[in-house]
């Protein structure tokens, strides 16, 4: 599979972030996912995976929509 | 300046701690226990005259020149094979010892050849030496006898005569010359472990034989350079010293090829390099080498080599030579436009893990000070990134824990996705080394490389998983050892958070993680994976040793954190022979990494978002540093897709050829407006580039690469570059024209800036260096003389933390389209991408990418060995030629990709590291079928090659 454009990239790749938390203690999975948006992605990356969320978020998993109110968001561009 | 000559000590060092005292010559000498005779002599400043005997090997005891005698013993022993005693009074120079070592080289010398002055080792014999150390006036016995000199003897065809074997590329075997002392044999048994040699015949009959008397190409010869090294004549002499001479002086460097990171001896005659020896002192090789380091520098001097900057309007434009000033000034308008019209965030660099930590820091400088964010990254992003996440959370530093020498003390070695023999030869000759002496072995790899089952080598577990299933085996080797009770849980209440520990090991215990269940998708029987838990956990000293195929998957990073779970869990960490040992790929991989390449953090792994140490930097920079992480190369070329990413300077990297999916990165490249390709040759990413400046080699600079144990090492100049600036010059330059005041007059000033901003650099300084050799990070005031060891007293992070590693299968599958799992390697004689091994005489070992497969799924699709195929996955299709194996599993393909006609990328997918973006190169689910020809892209994509490479006013240059 090749993922034809990037927004269905970035969902992929939240998706396979949560799917790492999900596996580790209830308590640290939702902090987990954010912090490791934070610290990884770069301004654009989250105002993209926002603007998706603003859009209701399809094919998000739940644990990226819950992550994401701890997702810092970028200024606008 | 003159030639390094290193004291031979005849005989390897004892290690010993009890000392003994005796006299040699009259004079009083102290050794360890165990010590030769010959080496007490040596430590005392006494020659003892010698032909079989090296420190590099075992005693052998065959020359007899050696001989000495000892007071109130009877007879001459060999002082080679002799150890000291306490008390014994040594002679090494008698009247009797006189007349036998003259008597035994007059032997010697009645069957060798006497063209002293037009031989090759003319000034380099230890033969000529002898002869001249023992007095040697006549030979009594002339030379018409029975002889092995000359091809006719009294007219006859001498039968005992044979000619020089020329096969080997790099260097001659001349027979004649030989003196049958069996170091060359030796050397491939002890040094290089590949047992290609041996004496054949007995008597006069007694002959070096490579292989069953093959010439040496033909032979399992893996042309190391050990056995050449180790020859005392003529007999096995490097084609190079033929045809130049001897060196007159040498330089100590340090090798730039993978990252085991070898000291090695340029020997040089003016600024002609003549071969490369390595230096017993290199603390990470101890005087070996592979057929890289030692013989494929000829690079340096390929007629590819591009030595003037170029620039073109648009890439389909030939290329147009200008001045360095020219270019520089093009670059920086042209980013300036870009980053005026699309923002700041608009352009980026990509640092080479091939360049020295000096080069590196200043890339990543120059994006954040002169470029103004934090879009820089460098080829770890594709290769050991997970290395740098995974062990990050568990231990709280992302370097591997152990230095080489650390394998003499392993007792079970664990390889996971690495193939040593192959892809760090060096290392892997110490392991097996190690493995000789007893210590066990477990791999852990789809294919059963070269280090499974080798001469004196065998594994006692191979466990052939299916590509994909590392998280799902290493999971279920810690319910082994959890539920089995071999966890040390005194080390882990000392040394880790107890309750993260129980949170892990029920998770692990859990009945689905046991070996009997995951047997069903990784294909590992379940008696396999418990042996291999039981030997890692109870056989001694433990210590695993991994490659790309455990990072390089959907998972990678949570193997990495397997791997540490595992150590932690075994109490292997913190001393010699255990630990976590990621094997890197690049020469400097590690110090890209340690001098702040990634877009996320500064030097020394710090955090961007860090306000202390971005102010450290801003304070010294005078610029404002942003907080917010950049873009990685994928993102960089998604980006650059979707239209906000229009600029980058690419230093020593050739991420056309070497990233995952060649189209999306060909689609990325060709939507910027400014790329700036600064390499050796015009690799295949300048097909897309607007701008070229010439690179300089390793041998053409001063600065420092930091190998796989964090060790930094110096690398020297020995030549003037020949595109007249060694890199960071370059990039200085450039800073220059964007308007940054930069002003480094040597590569030890950037040093200075490291250590001065970087906690874990703080001592490191080229004064020091050349104190000290070599120094591992971390040197500072703690650990003055560097950290062999890591995590002695505790983790750097504080406790240990155990990760739950939960299996998730990758979402590249097979299916009836694509029925075969494709994964992909590197070979000895080439190196990354081949743009320097494809340009030297290693061609002659592989000259082609071939696919290897299994006689099952061959023979299902009518394929024969050596018949071109298609290989063809989800994202694209290549063709190359098969090479039928057992050593694959029946399901798995395997190929390197070394060579830019095959563009195995193509067929890599763009699924990667859930955390890092690691792309998964080790899985790609393929069909293989017959094809008569290339594929339409590998026409097109040469055409396009050869279209872009034309310069104006030139000739078209072959690649």
């Amino acid at each position: 599979m090749s993922h034809d454009n990037t927004n269905a990239k970035l969902i992929y790749m939240a998706n396979q972030i949560a799917t790492f938390f999900k596996s580790q203690p209830q308590n640290e999975a939702a902090q987990g996912v954010a912090t490791h948006i934070n610290k990884y992605w770069e301004p654009r990356m989250r105002r993209k995976l926002f603007e998706h969320i603003d859009n209701g978020g399809e094919g998000l998993t739940p644990l990226v929509l819950e992550a994401a109110a701890k997702i810092k968001r970028p200024e606008a561009a | 300046m003159s030639l390094i000559h290193e004291i031979d000590y005849g005989t390897p060092a004892s290690k010993s701690e009890k000392l003994v005292t005796l006299t040699i010559d009259g004079c009083e000498v102290t050794v360890p226990e165990g010590t030769s005779i010959m080496r007490a002599a040596m430590d005392a400043g006494i020659e003892v005259p010698k032909l079989c005997a090296s420190d590099m090997m075992d005693a052998f005891g065959s020359c007899r020149l050696c001989l000495v005698e000892i007071k109130g013993r009877a007879g001459m022993p060999a002082s080679c094979t002799t150890p000291v005693a306490a008390g014994i009074e040594v002679s090494t120079q008698t009247p009797r010892l006189k007349d036998v070592r003259r008597g035994v080289m007059e032997l010697y010398i009645s069957d060798h050849p006497l063209d002293c002055l037009t031989c090759a080792a003319n000034g380099d014999c230890e033969l000529q030496d002898m002869a001249g150390a023992v007095g040697l006036r006549d030979v009594r016995y002339g030379y018409e006898g029975e002889n092995h000199v000359t091809a006719r003897n009294n007219g006859e065809i001498n039968a005992k005569w044979l000619p020089k074997d020329e096969s080997n590329p790099y260097f001659t075997y001349d027979p004649a010359k030989c003196i049958v002392c069996s170091r060359c044999v030796r050397a491939c048994e002890e040094v290089q472990g590949t047992f290609a040699l041996t004496i054949g015949g007995r008597g006069f009959d007694s002959r070096v034989s490579a292989g069953m008397a093959e010439d040496f190409m033909s032979s399992e010869c893996v042309s190391c350079g050990a056995c050449v090294q180790a020859c005392p004549t003529a007999t096995l002499t490097e084609k190079s010293v033929i045809e130049i001479g001897q060196p007159e002086h040498s330089v100590v460097t340090t090798c730039a090829y993978c990252g085991v990171g070898c000291s090695f001896k340029a020997e040089m005659r003016g600024e002609e390099l003549v071969r490369m020896v390595p230096w017993k002192d290199g603390q990470a090789n101890r005087g070996h080498s592979c057929v890289k380091g030692r013989f494929a520098y000829g690079y340096s001097n390929h007629k590819d080599r591009i030595l003037n900057p170029m620039i073109r309007e648009k890439i389909s434009d030939p290329w147009r030579e200008v001045t360095w000033e020219e270019a520089y000034a093009h670059v920086a308008s042209e980013f300036r436009r870009i980053q005026y019209q699309y923002g700041r965030d608009s352009v980026g660099g990509i640092t080479s893990s091939r360049c020295t930590n000096e080069e590196t820091y200043l890339v990543q400088k120059l994006v954040r000070a002169g470029f103004g964010n934090n879009n820089v990254d460098t080829c770890a992003r594709v290769c050991h990134s997970p290395t740098g996440y995974g062990l990050g959370q568990a231990f709280g530093t992302s370097a591997g824990t152990q230095n080489f020498d650390s394998v003499e003390f392993t007792d079970v070695a664990v390889i996971i996705g690495a193939n040593p023999t192959d892809g760090h030869p060096v290392f892997a000759s110490r392991l097996k080394k190690r493995l000789r002496e007893g210590a066990k072995l477990i791999v852990i790899d789809p294919r059963r490389t070269d280090i499974v089952r080798s001469p004196h080598i065998e594994a006692s577990y191979h466990l052939p998983l299916q590509p994909g299933t590392n998280v799902a085996i290493l999971t279920s080797m810690a319910h082994v050892i959890v539920t089995e009770g071999l966890a040390d849980e005194k080390f882990i209440r000392e040394r880790c958070d107890w309750s993260e520990y129980e949170d892990w090991a029920a998770f692990v215990a859990e009945p689905y993680h046991s070996p009997e269940a995951t047997e069903a998708y990784t294909g590992v029987p379940a008696e396999l994976v418990r042996g291999a838990a039981r030997l890692y956990a109870t056989g001694g000293n433990g210590a695993i040793y991994y490659g790309l195929g455990v990072t390089e998957h959907s998972q990678g990073s949570t193997t990495v954190m397997a791997i540490a779970n595992l150590s932690m869990v075994t109490g292997n960490i913190g001393r010699p022979g255990v630990g976590v040992n990621p094997l890197r790929g690049q020469n400097n991989v590690q110090g890209s990494c340690d001098m702040g390449s990634f877009p996320h953090e500064l030097p020394g792994y710090r955090h961007i978002s860090d306000d202390a140490t971005r102010e450290t930097f801003e304070k010294l920079w005078g610029v404002e540093i942003s907080n917010e992480p950049g873009l990685r190369i994928p993102n960089m070329l998604d980006a650059a897709v979707d239209g906000t990413f229009k600029g980058i300077y690419i230093q020593g990297e050739d991420i056309l050829q070497s990233d995952p999916d060649t189209k999306h990165v060909a689609a990325g490249l060709a939507a910027m407006e400014c790329v700036v390709v600064h390499d050796l040759f015009l690799n295949e990413t300048a097909n897309y580039a607007h701008v070229f400046l010439p690179g300089s080699t390793f041998l053409e600079k001063d600065g420092t690469f930091t190998n796989a144990e964090r060790r930094i090492n110096r690398v020297r100049k020995v030549m003037t570059p020949k595109n007249g600036y060694p890199d960071w010059e370059v990039t200085q330059k450039l800073a220059q024209a964007m308007g940054l005041n930069w002003n480094y007059r040597h590569p030890s000033e950037i040093m200075d800036e490291i250590a001065a901003t970087t906690p874990s650099f703080a001592l490191v300084s080229y004064d020091y260096l050349d104190k000290l050799g070599s120094v591992q990070w971390p040197c500072n005031e703690k650990h003055p003389e560097g950290s062999p060891i890591m995590h002695v007293d505790g983790f750097v992070r504080g406790k240990g933390k155990f990760i739950r590693t939960e299996y998730v299968a990758t979402d590249e599958r097979t299916g009836p389209r694509f029925p075969l799992l494709l994964t992909t390697g590197r070979i000895l004689s080439q190196y990354n991408v081949g743009a320097q091994t494809r340009r030297t005489d290693n061609v002659v070992w592989h000259a082609e990418d071939r696919l290897e497969i299994h006689p099952h799924d061959a023979e299902q699709r009518g394929i024969r060995d050596g018949d071109w195929i298609r290989l063809a996955s989800r994202a694209g299709e290549t063709t190359l030629r098969s090479l039928i194996t057992d050593r694959v599993a029946p399901g798995v393909v395997y190929t390197t990709f070394h060579h830019p006609t095959t563009q195995a990328n193509v067929i890599t997918t763009d699924f990667s590291d859930w955390a890092t973006n690691c792309p998964e190169y080790k899985v790609t689910a393929v069909q293989v079928m017959p094809s008569n020809g290339p594929s339409d892209w590998q026409v097109d994509y040469d055409e396009q090659a050869r279209q872009s490479r034309r310069i104006s006013g030139k000739l078209e240059a072959a690649e």
